[in-house]
């Protein structure tokens, strides 16, 4: 066959691939990967970008139509109010996909730095630190995510700390394992008797190998954090009006179900589409990663 | 054995006795007290309810009536509700949130582990890719979508069972299965990763030539091993679904905990707050202990790890 496929796929062989290209290729062999990578795309332009090109405000309201169902005028229909539903769905994203980013990286940080070292320094430190990771495991921590809510006020910043800081007990687990079996390496040997500190060791050369595993699972917290924000929107403790995010569109629709059912149709679909996304993107990277499953 | 366990008996007591203090510190610094809601209550009688409930006594004194009550198995009067005590608060609500979590982990593992496990026994066949995506399913669509979705198609168009409610054994039906359901994928994938690691041991092999049958093969030799990591997985699985039940509750309105626990919070009722925290946690811990005990008596090798 000399089809011009064959003769580009012979030529990496001298070219050789490096992991990343290998891990790209893996992937895109995985076609629910590749799927939820389309749609976390196409969501993520259409909440950013949508918006721009609707005349209607998400908060602009239209007593007179109140709940319609979906029309040609408005494409998802209206809420009691007669506010668009597709822009408050865009517009909800936005906030959804925030928090869901700023959290998660809130989680990877802590989770990294508390990971690594344990990992690194091991012995007594380390086993007091992942005694400490198991005991928390086992705290009902979304009450006290709840508590603080409710306590200082349901401002948004503090809805990224408070659920960053009750997703990165996954991450620590998983960098402090990956760590542990780095370091007993001989390039972290040869580095540490060219004299290297121990920071310059733990993020130059140990935090660059284990790049793999801390980006599937940063992938498969963001549902996690995602989920936890609707939780609390749909509590009542999470963005408050006239701000929405998915949750808080979830919570309205569930309250007026009965008569007009779109309104917690459509925000369930798109929230359970971008949580199948993230884990399928999430699952497909760790294969392609080869990143083994086990916690530690 | 009894090291093992007098260990993890300390950490827990220890890691109670954090919660305790931090969740009691947290309720009493931030702004705002129980009676601030309160219709415009004259100074005079605000200082006779702080001395009724002790709050005009210095904090730690607060903190060190609160402990020893507490270690009398009391946890003091609510604020909100007077005439009532927290005990009596939690003595009815948590059998009601008990029961919706007993149920719905029966379901979770009586789901999880034969879909599991029949996704390892099976392995690549199309058992095996529904049960995975049946898995996918459960940590994609939270309780909050199906729930209420449920209740429209089954309850409100259909009229099978109430929307809401906790009286008949019909109104356990809907709110079990959609958090049994839920919590039935993370156990599903724990089961079928445990069971295949067991079934490539020499142990199963040794097991197939002597000719013993399928069955008896995955359900006496291989079980015992697989679900180790749902057995592990138990403690903070429970943790998720008590939790998971504030939902539920909200949902299907049920008379439970985690909707208490809520309005509680919202109220400033420092009592039944704190109350519910110690609870939950304290009832955690000895679910978790449970589960590592299990575990180790399961495998001996986790046991050596402590």
């Amino acid at each position: 066959m000399t089809t011009p496929a064959a003769t580009v796929s012979a030529e990496p062989v001298e070219q050789g691939h490096s992991l990343w290209q290998d891990a790209w290729l893996r992937l895109r062999k995985n076609q629910l990967a590749v799927f939820g990578l389309w749609a976390l795309a196409a969501i993520t332009v259409l909440c950013v970008a949508g918006p721009w090109f609707s005349h209607y405000g998400y908060e602009v309201q239209n007593l007179d139509l109140g709940a319609s169902p979906p029309s040609a005028a408005h494409w998802l229909g209206t809420d009691t109010l007669g506010r668009d539903l597709l822009v408050r769905l865009l517009y909800g994203g936005r906030i959804s996909l925030a928090v869901g980013l700023a959290a998660t990286l809130v989680a990877l940080t802590i989770g990294v730095v508390y990971g690594a070292i344990a990992g690194y320094f091991g012995g007594k430190l380390d086993a007091v630190m992942m005694r400490t990771v198991d005991i928390m495991y086992a705290l009902p921590f979304a009450i006290f995510v709840i508590l603080l809510m409710v306590f200082f006020g349901r401002n948004i910043v503090l809805l990224f700390v408070a659920i960053g800081a009750v997703e990165w007990l996954t991450m620590a687990r998983i960098v402090r394992g990956q760590v542990m079996a780095i370091k007993k390496m001989e390039f972290i040997e040869a580095a540490r008797s060219l004299g290297y500190g121990r920071r310059r060791i733990i993020l130059r050369h140990i935090l660059p190998n284990i790049l793999g595993p801390i980006i599937v699972y940063t992938t498969l917290t963001i549902p996690g954090v995602m989920l936890l924000e609707a939780f609390l929107s749909f509590l009542g403790l999470g963005v408050q009006p006239p701000m929405s995010s998915w949750g808080v569109l979830i919570k309205d629709g569930a309250e007026k179900m009965e008569e007009f059912p779109w309104l917690l149709l459509f925000p369930g679909t798109i929230f359970s589409l971008t949580l199948f996304s993230l884990n399928f993107l999430g699952d497909g990277l760790r294969d392609a990663l080869d990143v083994r499953s086990s916690k530690d | 054995m009894l090291r093992f366990i007098t260990s993890r008996l300390l950490q827990s007591a220890l890691a109670l006795f954090i919660v305790i203090t931090a969740t009691f510190f947290m309720v009493r610094f931030v702004p705002g007290g129980p009676f601030t809601a309160e219709k415009a209550v004259t100074p005079e009688i605000l200082r006779n309810l702080e001395a009724h409930y002790g709050l005009n006594k210095p904090l730690w004194q607060q903190y060190l009536d609160y402990l020893g009550s507490l270690a009398r198995g009391d946890l003091g009067p609510s604020f909100k509700y007077p005439n009532r005590t927290v005990n009596e608060i939690l003595g009815d609500k948590l059998p009601v949130s008990l029961e919706l979590g007993a149920w719905s982990l029966g379901v979770a593992l009586l789901v999880g582990i034969s879909l599991g496990t029949l996704a390892a026994v099976r392995r690549n066949s199309w058992v095996d890719y529904s049960a995975s995506g049946f898995g996918m399913m459960g940590i994609s669509i939270p309780t909050f979508v199906v729930g209420p979705l449920l209740v429209l198609a089954l309850a409100i168009k259909a009229g099978w069972f109430n929307a809401s409610g906790w009286y008949g054994p019909a109104d356990r039906v809907l709110p079990c299965l959609v958090l049994g359901f839920a919590y039935a994928a993370p156990i599903s994938r724990l089961t079928r990763g445990g069971m295949l690691e067991v079934l490539h041991q020499d142990f199963i092999r040794t097991a197939r030539a002597k000719g013993a049958t399928e069955w008896r093969i995955v359900t006496r030799h291989a079980l015992r091993g697989g679900l180790l990591p749902v057995v592990s997985w138990l403690g903070p699985g429970i943790a998720n679904i008590l939790t998971g039940s504030f939902v539920i509750e909200t949902i299907f309105q049920i008379p439970g905990v985690g909707r208490e626990f809520v309005n509680s919070a919202f109220n400033r009722d420092y009592t039944l707050v704190l109350g519910t925290v110690i609870l939950y946690a304290a009832l955690l811990m000895a679910l978790n202990l449970l589960s590592d005990i299990v575990a180790a008596w399961m495998n001996p090798k986790v046991r050596l790890e402590a």
